[in-house]
């Protein structure tokens, strides 16, 4: 008997402690036995990676070896740069390692500010508004844009934040399938023509890395009467002529009521933002609820932002780069025999389509253990219930590591079986 | 027949090419329990549907049904609105 007194000497099977039939936890049995199969095949889990040093953009040590990175969003490759991690470090000193406090009260600083503005000269809009993430900027302006007796019109591949900017809210969803402008057209025509309405749009999908037909699609809204929303989280930097986005390149400038966009792919940090010339936008702030009732980003990550976001506006060397190093990409794995999401290169995410998750695990697994990251991606974040392992492309990713990453994936492709 | 029997036999039709299994389609058919349908597949579903009667199923609506009785009753009222 120990000193403590009456107590096992084990601890009770955790089965015993809370009836299965009132165990919430229960409902995710299915997932954890799907995992754990995953996991008695022997492969090593997608979803526990550590970068346990990161040496560059496009470069890190993953169990002890050195990878390409090839599943970062690190399109830019602003990560690194000397100007942008100055920034943070000056911010760090002169203003602390947070803010503690919301937007509306204690956490605007004067670097939240500079971010704003930065955003403001990038887009050439009247209004900037930046949030906590990418995710809450979609998850605030949808749910707060669109209220009871409103509808909210959204792309059946939409990413998550847009569906659950439609949950948080009150208004009536509906959904229209892929990129197709008359299922569009057929849906709004359908609903009631005075209600509000809001349509929701993607410039890049960045499951297979294809873009919206958004020239096509803005008319059909301003037909109908709807606002529309564009989320180029994976266009900013690149597409256009001032790298605003697909909208941009597509000459929609006037006709988008409000983009979305986010710091941690091109800008290379974290946060979120919207921009608009609407004259009302400033609203917003005093009604979004993922604006007001959150932390507000420490004074580094949105002086890196500021920095990096004037920077974008004359990288233009960078841009070329970036689409020179897609391209070799895509034809190369094309050429490899790889079924790929785009017939052309439309994006900086190539993605390879596999048959199934064991497929897609093994030649993922084996690039792994050759020295390459990327993202594998299973439904239903993937479209059609397709297994992917997809490819996002950095500015400073060098011809010989793109050349290495074809090499890697032509081994790995036929060590699978994937390809001849 | 009724209106509600014409609707049930357009909706019936429509399932038929997503019933893999050969379930017996009654009111009480539930589209997860029996016909084991997957998110996509229920999409995919709506949409036809949609098309099929020229209305909108709302997100919002199609939350609250489960059975094919319910579906054809919201029809039914959708195309009376």
């Amino acid at each position: 008997m120990t000193e403590t007194g009456l107590q096992a000497e084990t601890l009770p099977p955790l089965a015993a402690t809370v009836a299965p039939e009132r165990d919430l936890m229960s409902k995710f049995d299915g997932l954890i036995a799907e995992r754990q199969a995953l996991m008695d095949s022997g492969v090593i889990d997608p979803f526990a990676i550590v970068m346990e040093e990161v040496r560059s953009p496009t470069e890190a040590v993953i169990k002890g070896r050195e990878t390409i990175l090839l599943g970062t969003y690190n399109y830019m490759g602003m990560t690194f740069d000397p100007d942008v991690i100055a920034a943070g470090k000056a911010a760090l000193d002169r203003f602390g390692s947070g803010t503690n406090g919301s937007r509306m009260l204690n956490g605007t600083f004067r670097d939240h500010m500079e971010a704003e503005a930065a955003l403001r000269d990038f887009y050439g809009t009247t209004g900037a508004i930046v949030f906590s993430t990418g995710y809450m900027a979609n998850l605030g302006m949808i749910s707060t844009l669109v209220g009871k007796g409103e509808y909210v019109i959204l792309d059946a591949d939409s990413h998550a934040s847009i569906y659950d900017g439609c949950k948080q809210g009150v208004a009536e969803i509906v959904r229209f399938r892929h990129n197709s402008v008359e299922d569009l057209d057929r849906r709004l025509g359908r609903l009631p023509k005075d209600a509000g309405k809001l349509v929701v749009l993607e410039g890049v999908y960045s499951m297979l890395g294809d873009v919206a037909p958004l020239k096509e699609m803005v008319a059909v809204a301003k037909k109908h009467g709807a606002m529309v929303l564009s989320d180029e989280a994976h266009s900013m930097g690149f597409y256009g002529p001032n790298g605003r986005g697909v909208y941009e390149a597509q000459g929609l400038e006037g006709d988008v009521d409000f983009v979305v966009g986010t710091f941690s792919k091109s800008v290379g940090t974290v946060g979120g933002f919207c921009v608009s010339n609407h004259p009302k936008f400033e609203a917003i702030r005093l009604a979004c609820r993922p604006y007001i009732f959150t932390a507000s980003l420490p004074p580094s990550v949105v002086a890196t932002a500021a920095a990096s976001i004037r920077k974008l506006m004359t990288a233009h060397e960078k841009r070329a780069r970036l689409w020179d190093n897609a391209r070799t990409l895509h034809a190369g794995l094309k050429a490899l025999g790889f079924k790929l999401g785009t017939e052309t290169c439309d994006s900086a995410i190539v993605a390879v389509i596999l048959e199934d998750q064991e497929q897609a695990v093994a030649i993922w697994q084996t690039l792994l253990e050759n020295g390459l990251y990327v993202n594998v991606a299973r439904p239903p974040a993937t479209p059609a219930g397709t297994f992917l392992l997809r490819c996002s492309i950095c500015a400073e990713h060098s011809p010989a590591q793109i050349q290495a990453v074809l090499d890697k994936f032509a081994a790995a492709g036929r060590a699978t079986g994937t390809i001849d | 027949m009724s209106d509600r029997q014409t609707i049930f036999d357009t909706v019936a039709a429509q399932i038929e090419p997503f019933n893999k299994k050969g379930v017996d389609l009654t009111d009480a058919t539930t589209f997860q329990g029996d016909l084991e349908w997957d998110s996509l597949t229920v999409m995919d579903f709506v949409a036809a549907i949609e098309d099929e009667f020229d209305i909108v199923i709302t997100m919002n609506m199609q939350a609250e049904i489960e059975t094919i009785g319910q579906l054809v009753d919201a029809v039914a009222k959708l195309k009376d609105d």
